[in-house]
């Protein structure tokens, strides 16, 4: 008779479970296995049995219990897993779309070709000065033996200023250099310096802006000499344009601060415009060793310490480097020429990432 | 300086071909600007001769011209009135591009008759203004033959670039020497005619201002025959771009070229008695140039003067009134020595740019005068006839002898080059150094009267500042060294700088040390800030025009340029954003509406020292987004970036403080100042005003700011101590407040923040809310605050005492009270 009850409930709970959806599920887990579900019942009926059929009533109706919470447990899963794969599919998520947008700014190129250059005269022992854009005229001729009445003063293009600085006529510097001659009067040799920035000549034409930048590089020491010079400018011109042997030609010329002067060309090819090939020259700044003058002005002897000064224009090497063909632009803060030549602010330059 | 080949070749024996010489000049310093060839351009003209000429059967002003040019005969109409039967012509064949007008000459028929060709005028060649006719040739001229070759016009003109220092580089000779000097051949001898002087000068000078004019010398020459100078010298001074005059003109701009050499010609019969002075101006009196504009020499001005008045600004440029003409019979030839520096300042006062000038101020042949003169003086008695005078002269020759030493060491311990001794004294030799004392290890030399700019006693300027002993041993060191360097200099350039060996610069340390200073890494690092928010890193003018700079609060009269390029360039900006708000104008005008801009520059400030500010701009709103809808940008954006970048620069953030209302140039209600401490301003930002956005063309709504970069203070270097990690939970609790809308929301979290420094390590505000439920005139400010234990678990008392202290600090501190 148990044996009939347990086969009957084997026999119509097990399929129910198997078709039960979540909701008839717990309610066949509470009528079978509830406090006063069929099987919890049956349990409770062994109580009044004799030990012997106890025994052997115990172990059928446990095997059915075993069973009937698998099939439950089996069910519920395959549910659960079904229920997941549909809420899934509801939660679908166009990810062609274009995502949250990410702010876009740039370097500008003279920032970027400023930085590379700090990089590069850092690994030679340099270090980077800047001074005021508006300097007295001693500062920015007299000190660099450019007397009032000589030619290079006319030459310069000076802006002056309705206003003296420090009882001299105020300008705009024409050059960096009196920054050279700043550190001179602060620092005593041996001095390395190079000083990137701001310089101002009236003069505005398709190759000329009235603002534009310089670098100038000062060495005072002793034994210093015009091979040094020609070493400093090739080993940074090579690196800056990173062709190891990229041609470099001094050429003889006169600046009133420096004694030789030299005209720095670099090889390259006139048609293609690329640095380094072909047989044209393309003058990129001026050099010489430092004039004894500009020493003495500085008070320093130049029977002790002797050494070199070069300076290039930072658009042009920037134009070169990069094969820009006109040099408005850089001032011109055009969005599109921005985002175009501009350089991420995540790759600062660096020697050893390449430049 | 411009030469012919031809012109160079009276000078310089040599073989060089046309390349070695331009690559020659430029390695010694005689840069090559250009070379350019008139027989380039008037390749394809042709001599030919007109066989017959007859009037065109329809046109009565042309005529129809057989012409001959070797080959077939050519038909040719032209419209000369002097086209004749036998003339020797220039023709242009089908085919040829006539310079002047840049057209390609085609064969085609005018009124009915065949013209295969054109017989040109001067002007069409671009050869002089002359259009009365056709170019008239002599009757021997070659038929068939290249005209231009024929002229004398197929030859290279060289075009250098003379620096200042090189006066003896501004005449033929002088290239010439150099070029020897440097191995490109032998420099031909001057030899110098001597002219014997029939009587005495009819002109005397006086010198009564030595400081400029130490010594003078002059020539009369009578009874000459002024007039057109002969081909030669015509195609001389036109190959060079100069415009023959007449013989006595003529000759006096050829020497100053040929040999550095200006002189100037009076016509004696229009001097006014029989003395020239050499005197200061006087103030009042003018004269008018040969330039024909009116001179009005001032007391540091020299000028030469006779019975009359000034007739010369004396060698810069001579006097219309007494200037040689045709007609001139009687002419005296000045030849002087005037004062480099006392040129150039007059030159530079009355902005006279003349060749005799551009010599005089650099420093001319002081030894040469007398030479020059006797030279000028046998061409013009060859060219014009006439008498010469006895030579008269006044003043003292300066003393022009200088002497330099080179020790043969320093040409490598100072010029890094192996040249050795016997090779720089034959060099300096060359150049017409004279050596005076030699030995194995040193060489001194005198130095040629030409070269003005080697071992000039030093010009010094020193720093007035400086110790005593240290100017005068500075001084004293430039002294010995100077002329030394000029020498070796000289060696150098002559076997070219490019032969020199390039030495690296010794390192002191293989890795080097961080070289930039604190200011310069912040620079760049708020550069990488800004630009990887979104900006776009801009280099504008540092100057900018007066009604843009006012939008700005202006600057100040002393910050004005004197001589502005353009008057839209004649301040110094007060602020980057001047230059960067028009920079974001002319984007907006180009139609970009969504972007932001900033620059890292000076702001010029009144004392005429700078500031470094850091600028920018936003325009526009966030960029389009299904995801993040776009939205305006607003003062809170700007304030974000200086924020971030005060924060990278390492500015603590609890240390700054917001004070609401900022600058003029921002919308007053929405701009402020974070301030360090009650002086310090770090930043300003804010919406801009919109009057100022709609005078410059931004749209409504623009907003910017202003990192003064200076004003951060170096973070101090510390070591940071261990961080406090505690193992507990930390616990959040919300307010919301009631306060006065004038009440800034950073007061607020201040307070709250400020109630227990140990446990609450973070106050945010997630809420403001205004209108229903909260009074007029008040707001609702819903805060966060964290609250983290550190020693042991809180129990609920104590988070309730802690919450109750920040209620109570809050509305003690700011009037604020919870929300119900």
């Amino acid at each position: 008779m148990l044996d009939n009850e347990l086969n009957n409930l084997r026999q119509t709970a097990l399929p129910a479970i198997k078709v039960a959806d979540a909701a008839a599920l717990e309610e066949l887990r509470v009528a079978l296995m509830g406090k006063s579900g069929s099987v919890t019942a049956l349990l409770k009926s062994l109580g009044g049995m004799e030990a012997e059929a106890r025994k052997a009533a115990g172990a059928e109706i446990n095997l059915l219990k075993t069973e009937i919470t698998e099939a439950l447990t089996a069910r519920r899963t395959l549910l659960d897993a079904a229920a997941l794969e549909a809420k899934l599919a509801a939660e679908r998520l166009d990810v062609t779309q274009p995502p949250r947008p990410d702010p876009t700014g740039a370097i500008h190129p003279l920032s970027r070709t400023t930085e590379e250059i700090a990089a590069i005269f850092s690994a030679m022992g340099f270090s980077i000065k800047d001074g005021p854009d508006i300097e007295n005229d001693w500062n920015n001729f007299s000190a660099l033996n450019i007397p009032e009445h000589h030619p290079a003063r006319a030459m310069m293009d000076t802006f002056y200023l309705n206003a003296t600085f420090g009882n001299r006529p105020a300008v705009l510097r024409t050059h960096t250099s009196p920054v050279q001659i700043r550190t001179m009067l602060n620092q005593t040799p041996p001095i390395r310096i190079i000083v990137p920035g701001r310089t101002f000549r009236s003069d505005h034409d398709a190759t000329h802006s009235p603002m534009f930048h310089q670098c100038e590089g000062l060495v005072i020491g002793e034994g210093i000499t015009l091979g040094h010079l020609k070493g400093c400018l090739i080993d940074f011109l090579s690196a800056f344009f990173e062709i190891p042997n990229l041609p470099v030609r001094l050429r003889s010329s006169y600046f009133p601060f420096t004694e030789p002067s030299m005209e720095v060309d670099i090889g390259w090819n006139r048609k293609t415009g690329e640095i380094g090939g072909g047989t044209d020259w393309l003058e990129i700044g001026g050099s010489g060793m430092v004039h004894p003058n500009v020493l003495a002005n500085c008070g320093i002897d130049p029977r002790k310490y002797q050494g070199f000064a070069f300076g290039v224009g930072l658009e042009r090497i920037t134009m070169l480097k990069h094969g820009m063909p006109d040099l408005r632009p850089f001032y011109e803060s055009d969005i599109r020429w921005l985002r175009h030549y501009g350089t991420s602010p995540l790759t600062p330059a660096s020697l050893h990432e390449g430049l | 300086m411009k030469f012919s080949l031809s012109w160079l070749h009276t000078w310089l024996q040599t073989d060089a071909s046309l390349n070695e010489i331009l690559n020659t000049l430029s390695a010694i310093g005689l840069e090559v600007e250009s070379v350019t060839n008139q027989a380039d351009t008037l390749r394809p003209f042709v001599i030919a001769e007109i066989l017959e000429a007859t009037r065109h059967p329809n046109a009565d002003k042309l005529q129809s011209c057989r012409v001959s040019a070797g080959g077939e005969e050519l038909s040719v109409v032209c419209g000369a009135p002097n086209a004749r039967t036998g003339l020797k012509v220039v023709l242009a064949p089908v085919g040829a591009l006539i310079p002047t007008s840049g057209l390609v000459l085609k064969a085609g028929e005018i009124r009915g008759v065949k013209s295969e060709g054109m017989l040109t005028s001067f002007r069409e060649l671009g050869l002089g203004e002359d259009h009365e006719g056709i170019i008239e040739l002599p009757a021997d001229a070659p038929v068939g033959a290249n005209y231009a070759q024929w002229a004398g016009l197929d030859e290279p003109i060289i075009e250098i670039a003379v620096t200042p220092n090189r006066g003896d580089a501004l005449s033929v000779r002088g290239i010439a020497r150099d070029l020897a000097a440097a191995g490109l051949g032998e420099l031909r001898p001057f030899t110098v005619p001597t002219v014997r002087s029939r009587d005495r000068s009819a002109i005397f000078w006086q010198i009564d201002y030595p400081e400029a004019c130490p010594l003078i010398f002059g020539r009369t020459i009578r009874n000459i025959k002024n007039g057109e100078s002969p081909d030669w010298l015509k195609k001389r001074l036109e190959s060079i771009g100069l415009r023959p005059i007449n013989a006595l003109v003529d000759i006096t701009n050829f020497f100053t070229f040929d040999l550095g050499r200006p002189l100037h010609v009076f016509d004696v019969n229009k001097i006014s008695g029989n003395i020239l002075t050499l005197r200061r101006g006087i103030p009042g009196e003018s004269f008018i140039g040969l330039n024909g504009k009116e001179i009005k020499p001032t007391a540091e001005d020299c000028v030469i003067a006779d019975a009359a008045g000034p007739q010369s600004l004396a060698g810069i440029i001579g006097g219309e009134a007494t200037g040689c003409d045709a007609n001139t019979t009687d002419v005296f030839i000045e030849c002087a020595l005037f004062d480099r520096v006392k040129i150039a300042q007059t030159g530079q006062r009355h902005g006279i740019f003349s060749d005799a000038r551009q010599r005089f101020e650099r420093g001319i042949d002081m030894y040469l005068m007398q030479d020059a003169l006797e030279a000028a003086t046998a061409m013009v008695h060859g060219l014009c006839r006439g008498d010469a005078s006895d030579v008269i002269a006044a003043g003292t020759p300066p003393p022009w002898n200088r002497y330099a030493t080179l020790c043969f060491e320093r040409l490598k311990t100072f010029g890094g080059s192996d040249i050795s001794g016997p090779e720089a004294v034959e060099s300096l030799r060359r150049l017409g150094f004279i050596p005076v004392e030699e030995n194995a290890t040193a060489v001194t030399v005198a130095v040629p009267s030409w070269r003005n700019d080697i071992a000039q006693p030093p010009s010094l300027d020193q720093w007035p500042d400086l110790p005593d002993a240290q100017a005068a041993a500075a001084a004293q060191g430039a002294g010995e060294i100077e002329p030394e360097v000029d020498l070796i200099e000289e060696v150098l350039r002559l076997r070219g700088l490019d032969a020199i060996t390039p030495v690296s610069l010794p390192v002191a340390r293989l890795i080097s040390a961080p070289i930039l200073t604190q200011k310069q890494v912040r620079t760049s690092l708020a550069r990488r800030t800004l630009a990887s928010r979104g900006l776009f890193d801009c280099v504008t003018f540092s100057f900018t025009d007066d009604a843009t700079s006012a939008l700005f609060g202006g600057n100040a009269e002393t910050l004005r340029l004197a001589n502005p390029i353009a008057a839209d360039l004649n301040q110094m900006r007060p602020t980057p954003l001047v230059t960067l708000a028009q920079a974001a104008a002319r984007n907006i005008a180009r139609g970009f509406a969504d972007f932001g801009l900033f620059e890292i520059g000076p702001a010029y400030n009144e004392d005429k020292t700078q500031a470094l500010v850091a600028g920018g701009i936003r325009c526009g709103s966030t960029p389009l987004s299904a995801v993040s809808p776009a939205r305006a940008y607003d003062a809170l954006d700007a304030k974000a970036d200086a924020v971030a970048v005060l924060t990278a620069l390492g500015v603590p953030q609890e240390a700054v403080t917001t004070s609401q209302g900022g600058p003029d140039h921002y919308h007053p209600g929405q701009s402020g100042e974070l301030m360090q401490g009650p002086q310090t301003t770090l930043a300003s930002f804010g919406t801009l005003h919109p009057a100022l956005c709609a005078k410059l063309g931004l749209p409504t709504g623009s907003v910017a700011f202003e990192i003064f970069l200076d004003a951060i203070a170096e973070p101090k270097k510390r070591k940071k101590s261990a961080p406090s990690l505690p193992p507990f939970q930390p616990l959040r609790r919300d307010f919301a407040f009631l306060v006065s809308a004038f009440t800034g929301a950073e007061s607020v979290l201040r307070a709250a923040k400020a109630a227990d420094r140990k446990l609450i390590t973070n106050v945010a505000l997630f809420d403001r809310y205004q209108g229903k439920g909260v009074p007029e005139g008040q707001v609702s400010l819903a805060i966060a605050v964290t609250i983290q234990p550190e020693q042991k678990s809180l129990t609920d008392a104590e988070i309730e005492a802690v919450c109750a202290k920040i209620v109570a600090d809050v509305a003690k501190k700011t009037g604020a009270t919870l929300r119900g």
